[in-house]
């Protein structure tokens, strides 16, 4: 056999083996449509993405609940994550010294090699105990737990994007502010934020994604009580747009409530669900639900960043 | 008003200080696990089998069944992706099909860990259950080798790219073919690269919770040779089974405390590796 020839071979082969990512998401999506589909045979989408009661023993399957609690529990963690990621990222990037940067960077690679199953335990122990005395409350695994413990998780995520994202901008542009007669804030603010804009927009978009996926840390912390607060339900039955305000002022009190995420639901429902019924395609419907998630966050954030990179060359 | 010279001084502040909180968070995370665990710790602890539902005892199973599925994970994942970086790297020029590959390694890594659970389960436990005997460490270990997939195709990547191209040109000039250099110069010399990101994938893999948490027994175990179709336990499912029903919070640290060490450890050893090959690239 002559090389050429056995080139041919490997390479055909390596390219069967390089499939194996792509074919593997392609059953992922498969498998989980599979198990899911069997749910809408019984009750419509509509119902399953709205349906504000679930209840598996009256055969009602309404998500929303988790959902809702996901989605709020993920911005809470934002609210905190993106001011304190994006200032760090910056540090990283244009104050710090060499010295300074030596030990935080490790840090933050310590962080995001932590176990989510560690931080549940630690937010458990610690900060559930924290608020619960501090703030006065009957139990302390609220959402507002989660939101903190979720920001510490997507933390590094958030930081290392913002920051590869900061350093790319030009030194020119920079020097040229200083030039002017600008100072280091100055030109962060107006220069090199703006600039750098589309890649933490990036990374924080990637944090999104790990925030509603997580499973481990937010079952422990969040108490896991699927009932919806009364008051949102209240508002959810009349329909009317004014509500969703409300709902929004009732958001800090919310925080100080239990709840469950999508993720704990399929994670504390599955033992007891009997396979192949309809509570177990439900909790499948609830992971093909994420999976689009993510799926969208990842491809758009992946499209952002090639588009910025593109950019600022 | 303040003067934009006190305003930049003021912000500077904030960007000391939003870096040190960060180390204070991880410092206090560390600091707790490590005081907490430590007092659970001892010799038996980590020898012996546990007694009376995990309540005393040691925790040696779940420390084998957590070692034994992390190799059969990488055993999977690792000749995959070094296999598919290769292609990526030195077959293929980008076009349509490495983008879609790389779209793909891309979305795999951004799966939810629950959804790779849910879909072991579904694969290995029901449609495949002849084949893989169920909850069984092949079942466990697959899935986490789906995981971590990404994170070996990617570092492997980057470590192939590295090699400097005067090396592949020395190699093709004396002759070489190109089967040759990959096989005599490209593979050895990204070497410590491919070990970063194995290394990477084995902390990972070792702290994963949610998709092997359909596959682990509670009750201890010992998988017997050949393993691959015993049942098994795992540090992290018992320390969320020692935590969420309330056991014992002092054990679930003493475990929380060995895992913690493996994957410090572990990272340790990535980032030696690191360095020794930084420095050879210079060379």
């Amino acid at each position: 056999m002559n090389n050429q020839k056995k080139e041919e071979i490997v390479k055909h082969t390596l390219f069967i083996f390089s499939t194996t990512a792509s074919l593997l998401l392609i059953l992922i999506i498969v498998f989980l449509f599979n198990e899911a589909g069997r749910l809408f045979t019984e009750i419509s989408i509509l119902d399953f993405l709205l349906g504000t009661e679930w209840n598996p023993g009256k055969g009602l399957y309404g998500a929303f609940p988790f959902m809702f609690f996901s989605l709020i529990v993920t911005a809470g963690a934002l609210l905190i994550a993106i001011p304190l990621g994006v200032s760090c990222a910056i540090f990283l990037a244009e104050i710090a010294p060499s010295w300074a940067r030596d030990i935080t960077r490790p840090v933050i690679e310590l962080l995001a090699g932590i176990p989510s199953i560690i931080y549940g335990l630690f937010g458990l122990v610690i900060i559930v105990r924290f608020v619960k005395i501090t703030l006065e409350l009957a139990t302390g695994e609220t959402l507002l737990v989660g939101s903190i413990i979720l920001a510490i998780m997507i933390l590094p995520i958030i930081i290392s994007i913002s920051q590869d994202s900061i350093e790319s901008v030009p030194g020119s542009f920079k020097k040229g502010s200083l030039a002017m007669g600008a100072t280091e804030w100055q030109t962060l603010r107006k220069i090199i934020i703006p600039a750098a804009l589309p890649g933490i927009f990036a990374g924080v978009i990637l944090g999104v994604g790990r925030a509603i996926g997580e499973t481990m840390a937010v079952v422990l912390v969040l108490g896991n009580s699927e009932n919806l607060p009364h008051l949102v339900k209240q508002l959810l039955g009349e329909q009317a747009a004014g509500n969703v305000i409300q709902i929004i002022n009732q958001i800090p009190e919310i925080m100080l409530k239990p709840g469950e995420a999508l993720t704990s639901a399929i994670l504390l429902e599955m033992g007891p669900a009997e396979v192949g019924g309809i509570h177990y395609s439900a909790l499948f419907a609830m992971g093909v639900l994420l999976f689009i998630i993510t799926f969208i966050l990842s491809v758009s954030s992946n499209i952002i960043l090639s588009k910025s990179q593109i950019n600022l060359k | 008003m303040i003067s934009s010279k006190t305003t930049n001084k003021i912000m500077k502040g904030v960007f000391w200080i939003s870096a040190s909180l960060i180390i204070i968070i991880l410092f206090l995370i560390l600091g707790y696990v490590f005081s907490e665990g430590i007092t659970a710790l001892d010799y038996s602890f980590i020898t012996e089998m546990p007694k009376d539902n995990w309540r005393e005892g040691g925790i040696y199973p779940a420390i084998i069944g957590t070692l034994i599925l992390v190799a059969v994970a990488l055993l999977f994942a690792v000749p995959l992706g070094v296999l598919t970086g290769v292609y990526l790297v030195e077959f293929r020029r980008e076009d349509k099909l490495t983008q879609c590959i790389r779209v793909s390694v891309d979305s795999l890594n951004a799966v939810p860990s629950i959804v790779f659970g849910l879909f072991g389960l579904s694969l290995f436990f029901y449609y495949l259950r002849d084949l893989t005997g169920g909850p069984t460490i092949l079942s466990g270990g697959l899935t986490l080798g789906f995981m971590i997939l990404p994170t070996i195709i990617r570092t492997s990547e980057v470590a192939l790219r590295s090699v400097p191209l005067s090396e592949k040109l020395g190699s093709y000039a004396l002759g070489a073919t190109k089967l040759q250099t990959i096989s005599r110069i490209i593979i050895p010399s990204s070497i410590p690269g491919i070990i970063t990101g194995v290394i990477l994938g084995f902390g990972r893999a070792a702290g994963e919770t949610a998709p092997i948490i359909f596959m682990v027994v509670l009750n201890p175990v010992l998988p017997g040779f050949p393993y691959l179709f015993s049942q098994c336990n795992a540090l992290t499912t018992q320390i969320y089974y020692l935590t969420s029903e309330a056991v014992s919070i002092e054990r679930a640290f003493g475990m929380a405390f060995v895992l913690i060490s493996i994957i410090l450890i572990s990272n340790y050893f990535a980032r030696l590796i690191n360095k020794y090959m930084a420095r050879n690239i210079k060379r």
